[in-house]
């Protein structure tokens, strides 16, 4: 059983490691055997060269640390107070009922599309790109936060109440820990979102961050930068959802065959 | 076999009758009581209410353990939750040590057909929770717990989590955890109705045994007759709803202590038979067969 389980791995990382590799090779010569202008799609080595140019002279670390900065600060906060409305609404259905219309409105509204206002109101800052990022994050946290709190087992609520348990200790043993585990999905699509968030931000309006590095490279017809953007951006945001993997596995260590299910 | 009345308001009468309790002549203490009780909700769908429990009065004494059978939907869970304070009934009053329910309260403590075990917290914890909320000590709510999960051969497992439990042993940490809080009197809905049948009866004898050398009291629900029989001093059956007791009869066999022992008195089988004769048990498919054969 272990050893088919562990085959079973060897052989899944050995493909994904061929499918890299043929990936890179594809890149690399794919585009001179199809001749396809290098402006269009620049093969892995003009990429790379490119990644050593911007790192040397386009300040790629100070934008890529802008970006970070502004993803962390957005996902936390947002993560935070996305927790926080659903707690409160999951205890108070009044609020809910009352807030609901207004949620799922700014719900639909596309958040990105906030972006040029946010400039507006704070100027060329940190802060628009943050905000977007807060409000993008706030919902997956929120909802799910919210319907963990509401579908708690009763004949729980109920158990801890025949104890004698006050209303904070029912919430602490009983609510905040049932909502983990979809507190967690809704962090993982969180972090992922932020980054989507931040970039729109900087794409609208700034000189920092990857977003900027991005509308630049565009704007100079710098194919090869863009490329070294999305790569920068891709990995900011892989890390960002590791991390969340990575804290889930130990709040979440409880749960059955956690490790088997992969990322 | 004693088959007797509705005579709940008169102890002294049913001590009487009692052989196994004559030998010693105690002043009786009434741990549980209903009296009156009946128990209306609003009907789903807005008007009008649906009558769940009609004038319901028992009384359970100190270390005995009775039975609630009946039909599905007769009001058994809601005397439990009546009982637990987590419900007010619509009238009538309940009383847990002479004292009226008004709301949860240490004396009772009560145990699901789910073991509602959290699936954070290791078994130790678990069987913790209770005397956790009621703020014990931490020292002595885990030499606490340790000493149950030893009684109840799980010493080895108090660090494991719910999931890596069989059924059986989950709903044995349950009932530790319910007897962790030391109650007088433990509410048991059901307790092992999701576990398989030779489970069922080892977790009823180690209940059975417990309740005995703790001398626990101890109202038990259940769809099993012989469950009722072989755990019980007395069982009392109920209605239709809206739910009330038709009949009390008390189980004058030996062995509470060991309903393994007890399944081997052939006496059993005639409390069993006169419970189904009392529920009806099979008695509509008979009355339809019979009207089948006169068309």
């Amino acid at each position: 059983m272990s050893d088919a389980r562990n085959t079973q791995i060897r052989n899944g990382t050995l493909a994904s490691v061929a499918l890299l590799i043929i990936f890179l090779a594809a890149w690399q010569w794919g585009p001179g055997l199809l001749n396809i202008p290098s402006f269009v799609v620049p093969p892995l080595s003009m990429v790379v060269t490119e990644f050593g140019h911007a790192w040397q002279y386009d300040h790629l670390m100070l934008h890529t640390g802008v970006t970070v900065g502004e993803v962390l600060a957005g996902f936390i906060i947002g993560s935070l107070l996305g927790a926080l409305m659903g707690y409160l609404l999951g205890m108070s259905p009044t609020a809910e009922f009352a807030l609901s219309p207004y949620i799922l409105a700014l719900q639909i509204a596309p958040k990105v599309a906030f972006a040029p206002l946010f400039i507006l109101w704070m100027g060329f800052t940190v802060y628009p790109k943050i905000l977007v990022a807060i409000l993008i994050v706030f919902f997956p946290v929120m909802v799910n936060v919210l319907t963990s709190v509401r579908n708690v087992d009763p004949d729980l609520i109920n158990l801890a109440r025949a104890f004698k348990a006050t209303r904070a200790q029912i919430f602490w043993k009983i609510e905040f820990p049932s909502s983990m585990p979809p507190m967690f999905a809704g962090l993982r699509i969180g972090s992922t979102l932020a980054v989507v968030g931040v970039v729109v931000g900087e794409l609208v309006g700034g000189n920092k961050g990857l977003g900027y590095l991005l509308s630049l490279g565009e704007g100079q017809a710098d194919t090869p930068m863009v490329f070294v953007s999305i790569v920068m951006l891709t990995l900011v945001g892989g890390i960002a959802y590791l991390g969340v993997i990575l804290t889930e596995r130990q709040v979440l260590h409880y749960l059955p065959a956690r490790a088997d299910r992969g990322l | 076999m004693r088959a007797i009345g509705l005579i709940t308001n008169r102890p002294a009468q049913q001590s009487a009758i009692r052989s196994d309790r004559c030998l010693r002549p105690m002043p009786e203490i009434v741990r549980l009581e209903y009296r009156n009780v009946t128990m209306r909700f609003a009907e789903t769908g807005g008007r009008g209410t649906l009558t769940a429990l009609k004038n319901v009065s028992f009384a359970v004494r100190d270390g005995e353990v009775v039975s609630l059978i009946g039909p599905s939907g007769c009001g058994k869970s809601t005397l439990l939750n009546i009982g637990s304070g987590l419900s007010a009934p619509s009238e009538g009053l309940a009383f847990v040590d002479g004292e009226k329910v008004e709301g949860p309260n240490a004396h009772v403590a009560f145990m699901l057909q789910k073991d509602l075990l959290l699936p954070w917290r290791t078994v130790t914890e678990n069987v913790m929770l209770g005397v956790e909320i009621q703020g014990h000590a931490t020292v002595e709510r885990r030499a606490r717990a340790q000493q149950l999960l030893a009684n109840f051969n799980l010493a080895e497992f108090s660090n494991h989590y719910p999931h890596q439990l069989s059924g059986g042993m989950r709903q044995r940490v349950a009932l530790a955890r319910t007897l962790a809080v030391d109650p007088h009197v433990l509410l048991l809905d059901e307790p092992f109705s999701a576990v398989d049948a030779q489970t069922r009866m080892v977790l009823q004898r180690e209940l059975a045994q417990t309740l005995k050398h703790a001398g626990k009291t101890a109202l038990l629900i259940t769809h099993d007759l012989s469950e009722a029989v072989t755990l019980s001093d007395r069982v009392l059956v109920m209605s239709h709803r809206p739910g009330t007791i038709i009949e009390e009869i008390v189980i004058d066999l030996p062995h509470r202590e060991d309903p393994i022992a007890r399944r081997h008195d052939l006496k059993v089988n005639d409390f069993v038979a006169h419970l189904m004769d009392r529920l009806d048990i099979g008695h509509d498919t008979v009355v339809k067969q019979a009207a089948g054969q006169s068309a």
